[in-house]
């Protein structure tokens, strides 16, 4: 089996969905030369009319997508970067996310709206934020965030053979660095089913996407104090694996939930939430967050690093709830 | 009808109703008759759902199309099975052009269990994909990309097809009436623009929100032809609506129509109507009701007599009658479907069934 990166598995799922199913195609920026590689090649192979490269125009985009689902097929939308979804906020949240419920049901909608979060490769601002919280509120959208370029090729032919408008965040740094065995072989990931990246008794530490690795790093460390923390991956937050993560804190009666959002309303607030009203009786301490400290992303590498959780942020985090 | 062409930088407004066209298009005597029932459908369907309202039978928000019912009527009548369209807030009288049921209709205004959307959706939401008809649209401008990927669809799969955005004059000043005909007008796709300048974007007039007096202007800057046309004069929205669906239909894509018509009523149920005079109002119901206008064209072509569309109205108002007896012993949804229909094959959390 192949050790592949996250892009490469990317690019292999979308290869092998489009090859398999002619309803699909994709749309975006710059799709056709692929700056960060995940469509490379695609365009040679499917040609125009099925990698359509557009204009800078992300309200076009997004409307695009769900006019073409609603005449039957199964578009895949690139947002280059997260941020630039709020360019086309209306289109998502407005349309694609209430269409099939104002219609009473009617409409069936399977899109898949491909994008780039996180921070650490000095893009300051407006080109890091990761926003999975903001549409996480929004009732009719699936929100998948893998950590494993394994995961990475079968959530995404999954979100590609969903019915529903799904928001797939991809991670900026893990395109190249996060590699793993990927098979060339058609399997899916099913949503909501979290991952137990490692298991311990100890602490239970929640990671989203490329703060799995920060978790699991922190976790080796804490084994050298004699701590063993479990790492739970959801890889989908909508739909949320809660008895997973339940039955962890039960076990472990602490938590710790690390993401590269903001703190102030990311989703470990929700996770807090959830996680006090199903096992508040087998706490024995407060849940704790590492996230981004509610700052925008500073340019400067230094003050960048310091913005992002690191694995002594959380490792520190885990030893204040074990006292 | 004027056409816009990128040569001039400005351009003379619409003929107006004073000389409505005679050309028949090549219609049938029964495909006209049909197209004025579709227009008396459309004012008697409002003019009831106004009463109800106002009796307070039916509540939300409730946009009227009364006096624009000639350019939707023109414009659907352009159209071919399989064929789409996007519409507004304003959205009943698209619905009917499209062939949509007045009892599921009204019955949806009512928020009643029979109704297209089985009360979910309401005045601005009502749908039908099975007519063809994506959508009304509580956001304004927000159907022209999505109409312009109904038009990216038919073009990706060679379905023949062809989509129509409705729209009005203050959508044309909204970010997705850029970004939406430029990418439509860059690949060439099926479909046509039609803005339906009724003067007024809410309380705003379009020459307060507009710098330009035409907005079919703009087309200039996309490379597509800027058609205007006399909302009033259903033949002449026709004509110019079937010139543009048969060029995007052979692949030479989207055309901008700018509809003149003008809303006799406010912008929605209640509108105090402090941005104009009585008189303006008054004045376009005796010169531009393209009902009237209609049926002057109807008897001037020896299509039809008074006492022939006397006959209509009487069908036409025993139709709407019946909708709302429907919508009236229709019964409110279950409590039980507030939590259904958020996904397809997945519970109200997202999950899997």
């Amino acid at each position: 089996m192949a050790v592949l990166s996250v892009s490469q598995a990317l690019n292999m799922a979308l290869r092998e969905e489009m090859g398999r199913d002619d309803r699909v195609f994709m749309i975006g920026e710059d799709i056709k030369d692929s700056t960060y590689g995940v469509t490379r090649g695609l365009w040679d192979e499917f040609g125009p009319k099925r990698v359509i490269g557009t204009p800078i125009s992300e309200i076009a985009i997004a409307g695009a997508v769900l006019g073409a689902a609603s005449v039957g097929l199964r578009p895949v939308a690139e947002f280059m970067y997260m941020t630039f979804m709020m360019c086309a906020m209306d289109q998502v949240v407005n349309q694609a996310a209430k269409s099939k419920y104002m219609f009473g049901g009617k409409a069936v909608l399977p899109i898949v709206y491909r994008t780039m979060a996180g921070a650490g490769r000095a893009n300051a601002a407006q080109h890091t934020q990761s926003l999975e919280a903001w549409f996480a509120h929004v009732p009719g959208l699936k929100i998948v965030m893998p950590s494993t370029a394994y995961d990475a090729k079968g959530l995404l032919k999954t979100s590609i053979r969903d019915d529903n408008p799904v928001i797939f965040i991809e991670n900026k740094v893990q395109y190249a660095t996060t590699k793993d065995e990927v098979p060339d072989t058609d399997y899916t990931v099913p949503f909501g089913v979290a991952s137990v990246r490692r298991t311990g008794k100890d602490v239970t530490i929640i990671g989203l996407q490329r703060m799995v690795e920060i978790a699991l790093e922190a976790a080796d460390h804490l084994a050298e104090e004699g701590i063993e923390a479990e790492v739970i991956d959801p890889r989908t937050i909508v739909p949320l694996d809660l008895d997973t993560i339940i039955k962890s804190v039960k076990k472990t009666h602490r938590v710790v939930i690390v993401h590269e959002a903001h703190e102030r309303v990311g989703f470990g607030a929700e996770l807090v939430a959830q996680i006090v009203q199903h096992a508040f009786d087998y706490l024995d301490a407060p849940p704790a967050r590492v996230a981004n400290p509610n700052v925008p992303t500073p340019f400067n590498r230094i003050l960048e690093n310091l913005s992002i959780p690191s694995a002594a942020q959380v490792a520190q985090a885990v030893r204040g709830l074990m006292r | 009808m004027v056409t816009v062409s990128p040569s001039q930088h400005s351009v003379a407004s619409g003929s107006g109703a004073a000389s409505p066209s005679l050309d028949r298009h090549g219609l049938s005597d029964s495909q006209l008759i049909d197209m004025y029932r579709t227009m008396l459908r459309i004012r008697r369907f409002e003019e009831r759902v106004k009463e109800l309202f106002l009796e307070a039978r039916l509540y939300g928000s409730v946009h009227l199309y009364i006096g624009e019912e000639g350019v939707a009527t023109g414009a659907c009548s352009a159209l071919r099975e399989g064929d789409v369209i996007s519409s507004t807030h304003r959205g009943h009288g698209h619905c009917i052009a499209m062939g949509l049921d007045l009892a599921p209709m009204m019955a949806e205004l009512m928020g009643k269990a029979t109704g297209y959307n089985h009360g979910k959706g309401g005045s601005m939401h009502i749908a039908s994909l099975d007519h063809g008809m994506l959508g009304a649209n509580g956001i304004v401008g927000a159907g022209i990309p999505i109409s312009t990927g109904a038009a990216l669809g038919f073009w990706v799969t060679g379905r023949p097809n062809v989509a129509l955005c409705f729209f009005g004059d203050g959508a044309a000043n909204e970010g997705a009436f850029h970004e939406g005909i430029n990418f439509a007008a860059g690949l060439k796709l099926p479909v046509v623009f039609i803005c339906e300048n009724n003067g007024y974007a809410q309380f705003q007039s379009v020459q307060q929100d507009t710098p330009i007096p035409d907005i079919a202007t703009r087309s200039i800057s996309y490379g597509i032809p800027g058609v205007i046309v006399e909302g009033s004069d259903i033949l002449a929205m026709f004509g110019a609506v079937r010139t543009a669906v048969d060029r995007a239909r052979a692949g030479e894509g989207p055309t901008l129509i700018e509809a003149k018509t003008y809303r006799f009523e406010g912008h929605f149920l209640g509108d105090p109507e402090p941005y104009r005079t009585r008189e303006e109002v008054a004045h376009a119901r005796a010169t531009r009701d393209p009902l009237k206008v209609f049926s002057a064209q109807l008897q001037q072509l020896g299509v039809a007599t008074t006492d022939d569309l006397a006959r209509i109205d009487r069908q036409v108002r025993d139709e709407v009658e019946r909708s709302v007896e429907f919508g009236e012993a229709s019964p409110e949804p279950s409590e039980d479907i507030l939590l259904t229909d958020i996904y397809t094959g997945a519970d109200s959390h997202g999950r899997t069934l």
